[in-house]
């Protein structure tokens, strides 16, 4: 860019379009998002070809994607967290309250719609309480939400006298349908899915809550000084993270027909290793709504890769272990180049 | 023709006084340099100015009317912006998104109202070439010079057309080169009428660009007078106390 400057005056047209086309190329190659959609359609590729009967299968296909639905929808949550520099351990839990909390509305003989908002209204409740603490008393992320994990989790417990609660009244059919149906041969939670990373994709980039994200993530303390409302910013973020936690939990409570207080037990981490293997940077202000989709779909395809070509399922956390510790390499020595 | 004056500002910290009735008046199109050792009372008072906390006593007043700033959104309504020490920028985002945020342009789409990127980079192009600086709005601030920066942080003050700039320490970690830049940036902004406080360290900087020179010294104000009838050996007696008062 700097050559180029000498004969600005002649070509500045030329300059100025040749700079932003290279930017765009700049920023796909720099972009994780990027590199981890090129390593799934690679993996996608090599399974297509040494095990076309079991894994290139609409079965396989259906099944893959409904799977890492459920843990794409949390990781778009999340990364609203991540991107302010937060993070999120109690989104687990919160899928198992959230799930009894439905479930026991379902089982009081209420509509299905009922069910699905003292659901979401759980979320978003315990999710305000994690971003109040941490916004407002500036308590540590880490600590609030490790706290709300185990809260959660006991309330779910004790909600659900330690029973799993699978009459659902009435509306049971249409409560089913919600998570178990599927749509023009794609899993309801997939359309969710999409529609959602649509949606939060679309929020990060072009509105002015989802650039304080990154701001705040980046200094805040700039932010502040310039007027961004960090504080409330930041607790809407959890309330976010725990809106999304609901939105999974009811799905997977629906496509289930149960609901059990240890559904989500240890997601956190899968979630939380979606974002990061998407691009987020869990220092904040990197990161994206698509990156959580990869993410998630890349771990969701190492596992069934893997129990396709016979591996011992044991070592399934092994391989997903790998694949986080090389995205975060990967990133570190992206930075390097880049600085 | 806009004025700032500060009339007998005090302040205290428990039982430190760290202003002890300051007068200054600070005038369009004037740059004033700020001096004093460390612990003079050069930040405390920026920062009463900037509305970050208010005098213990004395009166701010911006042609005649006096202000009384609880937070700094306050002054900046009042036209008063501040370039801080560290700028306050945003490594992770551009250039243009930096002297924006907070105040974004955004255009009604149906019952969203959207950043308005092209409005956004076009607007940031103005005044970066306002400024006669070489930063690109689309550029990330993470890969920018010390220059460079400055321009962004300078960019932001100019986006509400503020009467009055405060920098601090706007020349102390940076090249030589790029000091030169930041000096011409606040020369262009006297021309277009602004009055600018210069809190600096550096000797040459302040006798380079300012009209007036005011020097703190433990709380009290020992000199106010053009820098013309000063000199730098004149200001350091008076920063370290071996000349009382000029």
């Amino acid at each position: 860019m700097q050559q180029s400057r000498s004969f600005q005056t002649s070509v500045e047209i030329d300059e100025v379009t040749g700079l932003k086309e290279r930017s765009v190329a700049q920023r796909l190659l720099a972009s994780q998002a990027f590199w981890v959609t090129m390593a799934l359609v690679a993996i996608c590729a090599v399974m297509s070809w040494v095990a076309p009967d079991a894994f290139a299968t609409t079965d396989n296909f259906f099944n893959i994607t409904r799977n890492f639905a459920f843990i794409g929808i949390m990781a778009l949550g999340m990364t609203a967290v991540i991107l302010t520099g937060g993070i999120d351990l109690s989104v687990g839990s919160l899928m198992g309250i959230v799930g009894i909390a439905a479930g026991l509305v379902l089982q009081a003989q209420f509509p299905w719609w009922l069910a699905c908002l003292a659901g979401l209204a759980t979320g978003v409740a315990a999710g305000a309480v994690n971003g109040f603490l941490i916004a407002y008393l500036r308590l540590s992320a880490f600590v609030v939400t490790l706290g709300m994990l185990s809260i959660a989790r006991s309330l779910a417990i004790v909600l659900s006298q330690n029973k799993m609660i699978y009459e659902f009244g009435p509306d049971a059919e249409i409560f089913y349908w919600l998570g178990g149906g599927d749509m023009l041969g794609v899993a309801n939670p997939v359309w969710v899915l999409v529609v959602m990373t649509l949606f939060f994709g679309f929020v990060f980039n072009f509105t002015s809550w989802g650039r304080w994200l990154y701001a705040i993530g980046g200094n805040e303390n700039a932010a502040r000084l310039t007027g961004v409302p960090v504080d409330r910013i930041k607790m809407q973020a959890y309330m976010v993270s725990g809106l999304t936690a609901a939105i999974s939990a009811l799905l997977t409570v629906s496509w289930a027909g149960s609901a059990i207080n240890a559904l989500g037990q240890t997601y956190e981490l899968r979630v939380i290793a979606s974002t990061v293997i998407g691009g987020a940077n869990l220092m904040g202000g990197e990161g994206g709504a698509f990156g959580a989709f990869v993410g998630a779909a890349l771990i969701e395809v190492i596992r069934n890769s893997l129990l396709m070509a016979g591996v011992d399922s044991n070592w399934q956390g092994a391989f997903v272990g790998f694949f986080i510790i090389l995205a975060v390499l990967l990133e570190r020595i992206r930075g390097r180049s880049r600085d | 023709m806009a004025l700032l004056e500060l009339k007998g500002i005090a302040k205290h910290f428990g039982a430190i006084e760290a202003l002890r009735g300051v007068d200054m008046e600070l005038r369009a199109g004037e740059v004033v340099g700020l001096m004093g050792d460390n612990g003079a009372g050069k930040s405390t008072l920026v920062k009463i100015i900037a509305g970050n906390f208010p005098p213990s006593h004395g009166e701010i007043a911006i042609n005649g009317q006096a202000q009384h700033f609880h937070k700094p959104v306050d002054a900046r309504a009042q036209g008063i912006e501040v370039v801080y020490q560290d700028l306050a920028l945003c490594n992770n985002l551009s250039a243009a998104e930096n002297v924006f945020l907070g105040r974004e342009e955004k255009r009604r789409l149906g019952p969203f109202r959207l950043l308005d990127y092209g409005r956004m980079y076009e607007r940031a192009a103005a005044l970066f070439a306002e400024l006669k600086s070489e930063t690109r709005p689309r550029d990330l601030v993470k890969q920018m010079s010390g220059g460079q920066r400055q321009a962004v942080a300078i960019a932001r003050t100019r986006l509400s057309r503020a009467n009055f700039v405060l920098m601090d320490e706007p020349t102390a970690a940076i090249s030589v080169r790029q000091v030169a830049e930041v000096l011409d940036l606040i020369r262009r902004l006297r021309d277009q009428g602004i009055g600018v406080a210069l809190i600096s360290h550096r000797m040459p900087d302040v006798f380079a660009v300012c009209d007036r020179v005011v020097v703190l010294r433990r709380g009290t104000k020992v000199a106010d007078k053009p820098t013309r009838d000063s000199s730098p050996e004149e200001v350091t007696g008076l920063i370290t106390g071996a000349i009382q008062h000029a």
